[in-house]
Formats: structure tokens, C-alpha cells, sequence
């Protein structure tokens, strides 16, 4: 975005492979997820085989359009599908607990405690008949039995404080649509954060909201992450967003994980034309004010029907540089350049690397 | 909260005004000379205009009007032809059966209650509940149940599973006598056993409604985003259901029945006719048929009443239930 350079560069300015603490590993590791819906049409591939970890302090950044998968990644590790028609297969570890396969029962006792989700819109997200103090309180409660009202309520009030909502007591009592918008998403902070939790899961936390509170609600996760050190995943189709917090960023597409490495590498030198895309169909404030955006072409395709090989194919303008493998072979994520940043596509690094220089840079991205 | 109250009964007693200055017009408006119809048989011009003036005909149209509601206030004296002084609440006199119309109504109105609002009970527990199970457990064999059960409530008539209950109850299997109302006050058992078979005809065909009505919002609730949020909270299931769905779920429902039963307190005419019982709704029909005007009005002013009041309690709750209506 605004800050990475026109040319690919080798050099990120921070560590490329987070150091993992010694013992405990990443606290959130998913391997080889696949999430399946079955409906009248057919089956569909929501999740096909996606694999990231995040560490604790650590903000991973999951960028898609819409029907990509990311959300339903989400759901998925929050257990929060509908069980009878959806099958889910693979590997949700969170704080070395294996979730795939798990009862009800237990994944409900981790969730709101040991992870937490922020959702998109908080007016809908929010109950409107209780007060939000309550709700805050009762997520608390849920997971302190023994707490009382009392006691909840002063925790509630103090998360309402901890967000930056002034006169946090009086507030307690307020519904939601007394509320302004980005309050609410403060309180749906709150509520997530309330026990504390060490994933945090925010699904386009800022995307209801105006560009001014956009910047105040990120700027509140990242303080908060100081705080709790919890470990986040961030989910967004704003480039922009993933520019300003995440360390890391997953870029995905049609289910599959296309792209995968850290903000700095992937932002700066991008290797999947689908994020190329991406990249291109964003404003830069440094750039000429007049430079056309490059839409990508088409739309998000069918998850029941995928297009063969590579499912971006139809709508990527160099699937036919390799013949036609991009139609018929499906790309495998792969090493691109630098440790830990994997790409799938079956353009050659050499080739990428000169189309994007030459074809891509020059006119949309990273102006 | 006070002053919502406040503008709610307000606007509920200009309601109840309208109503009552519309059906006083009727008297007017209908193509039959009201004395016609309340005079006895040996019907003479003098004898006309006798009731004429008793009945205060010839007065203008706004002190008739301020005298009838004058009398359902504080009472008037109506003369003596129709029964001298007629305390408070006075709806006037009936020539065709001959007392005072209040009378008439007292003595139908509890039957219509007792038929009502057991009736109701029954069909929102039955209904409601059985929307929301179904819901709960959409695709189960219950499910599969209850919308067999709303699809043979709603396609059926009153009078049809009114006469099946009594063919089986009452004539074949003699477990209940012929439906007859007994003051609750006085024979409990009576009371139930004269009109447990109304109850149970009324609250199957409304429950049926009922069901899927409740069913439908319940499903509508269950995708709500909030739902998903008291999930992500892990709450157990019984509260995110209890607390959370049906609280928003049952909203339209209250609405829905405030209007039912209100509007059944005016009269069920069909229960009544079926089962041979003298309430509201048959006293209505009898006196449109017999045109007995004072009697009509009573009836018409007495339904709609239960209609605003019914609208007005609607109100309140949906302003407990749901704090965004208390600013509006």
C-alpha cells in the first residue's frame, strides 16, 4: 500500500518467521482445515485445505473477497457451524488443544474464554432488547459462576472504561441503539475481551464503521493486544487495514490459501496475481490521483463448481503463460523467494517476477 | 416509559370516541326506521311516535349522542316505557327483548370470557410452544408433526371439529354433558365441563396458527447475527434459545394475539352457535337480525373496546420486550 515499494524487494523490515517461545508453540494452529456445507446444489468447498498458526502478541491478517472462505475459516475454529450440515476435517489446535472432532459441550466452554470473537456488525451483532452492560456482564458471568451480578457488572463497567467508552457506568445501562457505531463495536470489544481471552478472532471489525473510527478501533486492538497479549486474527478484504496492524497475512481465494507470509514481504513484493489484484483495485494516497484502479476482472466463482486447476484461472490474465497447466493442475503452495512466504501459482518466480514488474507495478499497485 | 403510557391511552380513548360516534350513527345511516323494529306487534302511527319521543328521536343528533354517553358514564332516566332509571353503565333499552341492554350484556359477556380466555391460554402454550420446539428441532420428527398438525388446524372449520368433539364426546362416549355455561363462581366443574370442549375446538384451530407463526419467527431469529454472538459467548444452548432467541421470536407473536383475542372477547359466533352457547358473538348476530339497534351498539362499543384494550396491553408489552419502542 502507501508504504511498500514498486520493486520486489528481498529485504522485509521484520522478521520474516515469528520466533516461536520456547515449549509452547503457536497458540493457534490450523492444518489442512477443509470445511464442508452440504446443501440441495450440491456440496459446497467453503474451506478447502488451509494451514496458518499464530503466535500469541502475533496479528495474522486474512484478506479475500467475499466467499472466499475466510469467515467460515472463523466459524470453524469457534466451532460455530451448524453441525448437522457441515463437515469439517483437518486441524484447529488453540493452546495445544485439538478442536476438530471435539463435543459441543467443550468447544462451548472455550469459547469466550480462551477465544473470542468480534463480528462485523455490531448493531445486528449486538442483542437489541438487552442492555449492553449486560450482555457484557453476561458473557463474564458464563465463564465465572461463582461471580455475581455485582461483581460482573464492576468487570463490565471497567472493559467499558478499558475501550475508551467515557462514563462507563452510566453507559452500562444503555442499549445498543443508544449506542454511535464505532461505540458499539468498542462494546463488542469489550465483550470479547471481557475473560480475557487468548485468541481473538475480529471479522472485518472495522468494515460498518466510518474511515475516522475505522483508525481509532484498529489503533484500540493493537493497544489491547499490548495488553492481553492475545493472539489475533484478523479477518478483512482491506489491504489497508492488513497494512496497519497484521504481521502476518493470508490472502485467500475460492477456499485455498494463495498467498502466505509476512505483511512486510507480501505487501512489498507480492507474488500471486490474485493479490496483485487485490493490490491494484485499492486508491494509493501517494500515487497519481488520476491513475485508473484495475478491478479484477470477473467474479468470485462458484464453491460447488470450481473452476479446474488453479480456481483463479479464469479470471487471471497470465493462466496461459504455462500452457495449460493453470486449467488442468491445481498449485500447490510453494516457497517464493524467502522463507516462510509460499505462493500458489505455476508461473515461475522468474516469471513473476518480471511480470510484475513490468506489467503490474507500473500501473497499479504500489504506486 | 410514563409518558409513552400516557400518549398510548390517550390516543386509545380518541379511538374508543371514534368508535363510538360511528356506531351511534348507524341508527341513522341504516335504511330501516329504528322505532319499526322495536315496536311490538300492535304497531299504530301514535304508538310509533311514542317511542319516538322515548328514545329521544326527535332530539337533535349531539344531545342523543350526549345522552347515551351519559348514561354509560353516570346513567340516565330513560322513562318509563323503557324501564324508568338506568344506572351507570346504561346502553339504552331493548324493545325486542325487553330490558335493559346492559343486562343483556351482563349476562352473555362472561360466557364469552369463559369460552375466550381459557381458550387463549391454551392455544398460545400449545402454539407457541410447539412453533418453538419445532424450530429448535426443525427437520426432526416433531417438526414433521407439528407442521402436519398446522396444515390440518389451518385447513379445518369450527363448526366441523365443534361437531366432531361433540358427536364423540358428548354423544358417543358420554364422557361430557351437552356444552352449557355454569357461572364459574358457582360450579367450577361445571364451568370446565360445559366448556371444555369450546376451549379445546377454539385452541386447536388458533394454536395451529399459532404454531406456525411461532415456528417461522423462531427459525427468522435463530440466523440472527445476535444469536450467533450469545453462541460465540459460550452460552449453553437452553439460554442462548431462552434468553436470547425467544425473546426476539415471540415479539410479532404478542402483536398476533393481542389482535386474536381481543377481537375474539367481542364475540366468537361461530364457537358460540356451535355449542349452543348465548355469548356475545350470538347476541351481536340476534340483534342484526332482529334489528334491535341498542343492543347492536352496545355489542359493536363493547368490541371495540376489547380491540383498543387488547391494542393497548400489546403496546406495553412490546415496550418491555423491546427497549428501542419506549423512545419512539
Amino acid at each position: 500500500m502507501g508504504r511498500s515499494e514498486a520493486v520486489p524487494s528481498g529485504e522485509p523490515d521484520r522478521p520474516e518467521v515469528p520466533e516461536q517461545r520456547s515449549g509452547d508453540g503457536p497458540y493457534l494452529q490450523v492444518r489442512d482445515l477443509r470445511v464442508r456445507f452440504d446443501t440441495e446444489d450440491g456440496v459446497v468447498k467453503a474451506v478447502d485445505g488451509v494451514s496458518f498458526a499464530v503466535e500469541r502478541g502475533r496479528t495474522l491478517g486474512v484478506v479475500g473477497e467475499s466467499g472466499s472462505g475466510k469467515s467460515v475459516t472463523s466459524l470453524a475454529i469457534l466451532g460455530l457451524h451448524n453441525a448437522k450440515r457441515t463437515t469439517i476435517s483437518g486441524e484447529i489446535s488453540v493452546g495445544g488443544r485439538q478442536l476438530v472432532g471435539r463435543g459441543e459441550e467443550e468447544i462451548r466452554r472455550l469459547r469466550g474464554r480462551d477465544m473470542a470473537m468480534i463480528f462485523q456488525d455490531p448493531l445486528s451483532a449486538l442483542h437489541p432488547y438487552y442492555s449492553v452492560g449486560k450482555q457484557i456482564a453476561e458473557a463474564y458471568r458464563v465463564h465465572h459462576p461463582g461471580a455475581g451480578r455485582r461483581e460482573a457488572r464492576a468487570r463490565a463497567v471497567d472493559m467499558l472504561g478499558r475501550v475508551g467508552i467515557p462514563q462507563p457506568a452510566r453507559r452500562f445501562d444503555q442499549f445498543p441503539h443508544e449506542f454511535s457505531g464505532g461505540m458499539r463495536q468498542r462494546a463488542m470489544i469489550a465483550m470479547a475481551l471481557v475473560n480475557d481471552p487468548d485468541l481473538l478472532i475480529a471479522d472485518e471489525p472495522t468494515t460498518a464503521l466510518d474511515v475516522t473510527v475505522q483508525a481509532q478501533i484498529l489503533d484500540l486492538l493493537a493497544d489491547l493486544q499490548e495488553e492481553f497479549r492475545s493472539a489475533i486474527v484478523l479477518i478483512t478484504h482491506d489491504l489497508g487495514v492488513v497494512s496497519q496492524v497484521a504481521d502476518d497475512v493470508l490472502v485467500m481465494y475460492a477456499g485455498r490459501a494463495v498467498e502466505h507470509g509476512s505483511v512486510a514481504r507480501v505487501l512489498r513484493a507480492p507474488q500471486h496475481p490474485y493479490t496483485w489484484g487485490l493490490l491494484s483495485s485499492v486508491p494509493s494516497l501517494h500515487g497519481d490521483a488520476d491513475a485508473d484502479l484495475l478491478p479484477i476482472p470477473g467474479n468470485p466463482p462458484s464453491l460447488i463448481n470450481l473452476p479446474s486447476g488453479c480456481a483463479f484461472h479464469p479470471r487471471c490474465r497470465w493462466a496461459g503463460v504455462n500452457g495449460d497447466r493453470s486449467r488442468t493442475e491445481v498449485p500447490e503452495l510453494r516457497e517464493a523467494g524467502v522463507p516462510g512466504h509460499l505462493v500458489a501459482c505455476h508461473l515461475s518466480a522468474g516469471d513473476r517476477e518480471r511480470i510484475y514488474r513490468d506489467e503490474v507495478a507500473r500501473v497499479g499497485v504500489a504506486r | 416509559m410514563t409518558r409513552f403510557l400516557i400518549r398510548r391511552l390517550l390516543s386509545a380513548a380518541l379511538t374508543l370516541f371514534a368508535v363510538s360516534v360511528l356506531s351511534f350513527l348507524m341508527f341513522f345511516a341504516l335504511p330501516r326506521d329504528p322505532v319499526t323494529g322495536m315496536c311490538p306487534k300492535n304497531c299504530n302511527p301514535e304508538r310509533l311516535e311514542r317511542v319516538r319521543q322515548e328514545l329521544g328521536l326527535r332530539d337533535p343528533l349531539i344531545s342523543q349522542y350526549a345522552g347515551y354517553m351519559k348514561g354509560i358514564f353516570t346513567g340516565r332516566d330513560l322513562g318509563s316505557a323503557q324501564g324508568g332509571r338506568c344506572d351507570a353503565p346504561c346502553l339504552g333499552w331493548s324493545y325486542v327483548s325487553n330490558e335493559a341492554v346492559s343486562d343483556t350484556i351482563a349476562r352473555v359477556l362472561p360466557v364469552t370470557l369463559s369460552i375466550v380466555i381459557p381458550a387463549a391460554i391454551l392455544w398460545l402454550l400449545l402454539g407457541v410452544g410447539l412453533g418453538m420446539l419445532s424450530a429448535l428441532r426443525r427437520g426432526s420428527w416433531l417438526d414433521r408433526a407439528a407442521i402436519g398438525f398446522s396444515l390440518t388446524g389451518a385447513s379445518l372449520q369450527l363448526y366441523f371439529v365443534g361437531a366432531v368433539l361433540l358427536i364423540v364426546f358428548v354423544y358417543n362416549l358420554r364422557l361430557l354433558p351437552v356444552p352449557s355455561y355454569t357461572s364459574l363462581f358457582e360450579n367450577p366443574l361445571k364451568w370446565t365441563s360445559g366448556l371444555v370442549l369450546a376451549w379445546v375446538a377454539l385452541a386447536f384451530l388458533f394454536s395451529a396458527i399459532y404454531a406456525r407463526l411461532s415456528r417461522a419467527q423462531m427459525l427468522e431469529t435463530l440466523s440472527e447475527d445476535f444469536v450467533r454472538t450469545a453462541r460465540a459467548k459460550g452460552l449453553a444452548k437452553r439460554k442462548v434459545y431462552g434468553r436470547h432467541a425467544l425473546r426476539a421470536a415471540i415479539t410479532p407473536v404478542v402483536t398476533i394475539a393481542g389482535l386474536d383475542v381481543g377481537g375474539a372477547l367481542g364475540g366468537t359466533v361461530i364457537t358460540e352457535t356451535t355449542f349452543g352457547l348465548n355469548g356475545m358473538g350470538r347476541t351481536a348476530v340476534d340483534a342484526v337480525r332482529a334489528g334491535d339497534l341498542p343492543t347492536i351498539m352496545a355489542t359493536v362499543l363493547i368490541a371495540a373496546v376489547f380491540v383498543v384494550l387488547a391494542n393497548v396491553v400489546v403496546d406495553l408489552l412490546y415496550a418491555v420486550i423491546d427497549p428501542r419502542v419506549r423512545l419512539g
